[in-house]
């Protein structure tokens, strides 16, 4: 196997002192798509915003293309190639399309290669360039979405972490949205999901991991966390 | 009919003048949700900086009020750095009372220092001269702090909103976090800010030595009437600022002229009493 892209070392983290993540390691080689999955409170954002640099184990590593990045900030980690589009958008509401999208680029400062990534994300998502001068927040939430994950590709990062991206759409919009994920994930970019809606996440992904309470309870291919008993019964209601 | 345009004019003018001081409070309220008490301070310490700078070594308020930019823009980063940045995520009135204590330590230093005496610069290029447009009579300094203000206001106001920085501003105002995951380093954009609202004060302050004395409490009204201004025109927002600082200015001086001197800031502070009582969040609040 080629040497991992992304190598989470036995990760404890939490909030003012308190860990909600106990002891958690994942791999993560160049070109997958993997997905975490989860019930609510599970630690699956947490474990996002931890990797993306919004917040540090306390005990633990994290390497990307082999370096540490555990203590690395989330403004410097997106200059190396980590992009992480956060769980409920958290698009800048009152700017429009397009400068959303700008901001998405702002490591890069070569107008020029601006450009291109607009133009590569106008191609991915068309709907978006007729709305590029519409203001964030009169957007739908399916649109909305788009928009965070072309925002989130504008640095044309190495590894896109996608935090729930489901959140709120209407299950036509869901199968869409995944459609786009797996687009990206063939131009060669490296994907780490993380989804509560189990069974559509590991339709798409090559490997997945099961987390609860902070600790991963199951690991493997999509196809084995499918077929797993325990997996279907505890988050596809079979 | 001469003098009413007269007394408008006037008034105008002082309210660019309060435009400017607003606009640097109103930046860093509206970045990072913090009101600088110590702002009327910054401009204290412009004035003092171009007074001395032209009764020592002869330079005048025009050059000075560069320099005095550059220097209040450090004096403000500064303050962000070792006295805000420790009131991040803290209670709001943290920084409210930690700018407050500030501005007592830079008031009581200037006093100790330099004596509650007045101080005016004599002889300078702009000091005194007017000149008669249409039966109104201008006063040179008066409208050249004016003029800077506006364009200062406008450069500020494109900046924001027109360039990439500027939304990096905007978006570190809207969520800081986001902001982070897009590169923005939101520390270096606080410093950025504070900086800003910093310079904006420190160009008044440099031209201001020549028509208006220098004292440790000039800075305490500029600071109480650039609130009032801000919080008139709706937290945040710079055309807002200026409708309201621009208001206050005539009201400031029509009450001061048609009524009595001592009126002035009754008119002004009622006017403001009035205006939040009908829109809470300002004119131009969101
Ligand atoms: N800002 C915070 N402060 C304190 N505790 C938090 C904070 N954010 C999350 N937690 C706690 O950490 C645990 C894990 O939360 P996390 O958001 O990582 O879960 P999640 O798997 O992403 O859940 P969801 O599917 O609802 O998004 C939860 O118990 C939650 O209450
Ligand atoms: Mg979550």
């Amino acid at each position: 196997m080629a040497d991992p892209i992304l190598e989470v070392q036995d990760i404890h983290c939490g909030y003012d002192g308190v860990p909600v993540i106990h002891g958690i390691s994942l791999e993560v080689t160049p070109g997958e798509l993997v997905a975490i999955v989860g019930a609510n409170g599970a630690g699956k954002t947490t474990t996002m915003k931890t990797i993306a640099g919004l917040m540090h184990p306390f005990s633990g590593s994290i390497h990307f293309e082999g370096r540490d990045i555990s203590r690395m900030k989330a403004h410097e980690t997106i200059r190396l190639g980590v992009s992480y589009v956060p769980e409920g958008r958290r698009l800048f509401s009152k700017l429009t399309i397009q400068e959303n999208l700008e901001l998405g680029a702002f490591t890069k400062n070569d107008r020029r290669e601006i450009g291109q990534s607009l133009e590569q994300v106008f191609e991915l998502f068309p709907k978006l360039y007729d709305r590029r001068t519409q203001v964030a927040e009169t957007m739908s939430g399916g649109e909305q979405q788009m928009v965070a994950i072309a925002r989130g590709l504008m640095s044309s990062p190495r590894l896109l972490l996608l935090d729930e991206l489901s959140l709120g759409l209407m299950p036509s919009l869901v199968e869409k949205v995944m459609e786009a994920v797996i687009s990206i994930n063939r131009t060669g970019v490296t994907v780490l999901l993380v989804e509560q809606m189990v069974q559509e996440a590991l339709e798409i992904a090559d490997r997945g991991y099961v987390i609860q309470t902070g600790k991963i309870v199951q690991q493997g291919t999509a196809r084995e966390l499918l077929d797993s008993p325990e997996v279907r019964k505890a988050y596809m209601g079979m | 009919m001469a003098t009413f345009l007269q007394v408008a004019f006037d008034g105008l003018l002082n309210g660019l003048l309060y435009a400017l001081v607003a606009a640097g409070l109103s930046l860093i309220w509206g970045v990072m949700d913090v009101i600088n008490f110590a702002h009327g301070e910054f401009l204290m310490i412009a004035m003092y900086f171009s007074y001395w700078l032209g009764f020592i070594w002869k330079i005048d308020p025009i050059i000075s009020s560069v320099a005095g930019g550059a220097f209040v823009f450090i004096v403000g980063a500064l303050t962000y750095r070792l006295v805000i940045r420790r009131t991040i995520g803290k209670s709001a009135m943290s920084a409210l009372l930690a700018t407050f204590g500030l501005s007592m330590l830079i008031k009581n230093i200037c006093l100790n220092r330099f004596s509650p005496n007045f101080r005016l610069l004599q002889d300078t290029l702009l000091g005194g001269k007017t000149f008669n447009l249409a039966g109104i009579i201008i006063p040179v300094p008066q409208l050249v702090i004016g003029l800077v203000a506006l364009a200062l206001l406008f450069v500020v106001y494109r900046l924001v909103k027109k360039t990439r920085l500027g939304w990096a501003i905007q978006a570190t105002a809207m969520d800081k976090e986001a902001a982070e995951l897009m590169g923005i380093n939101t520390e270096r954009i606080y410093l950025l800010v504070f900086g800003l609202g910093g310079a904006c004060v420190g160009i008044a302050g440099g031209l201001l030595p020549s028509y208006l004395a220098v004292h440790p409490e000039v800075g305490a009204l500029f600071s109480l009437i650039a609130f009032v201004c801000v919080a008139m025109g709706g937290f945040g927002s710079i055309p807002g600022a200026l409708l309201a600082s621009l208001l206050i200015g005539l009201v400031e001086a029509f009450a001061g002229f048609y009524i009595a001197p001592v009126f002035k800031y009754v008119a002004v502070f009622g006017l403001y009493l009035v205006v939040v009582m009908v829109r809470p969040r300002g004119l131009f609040g969101w």
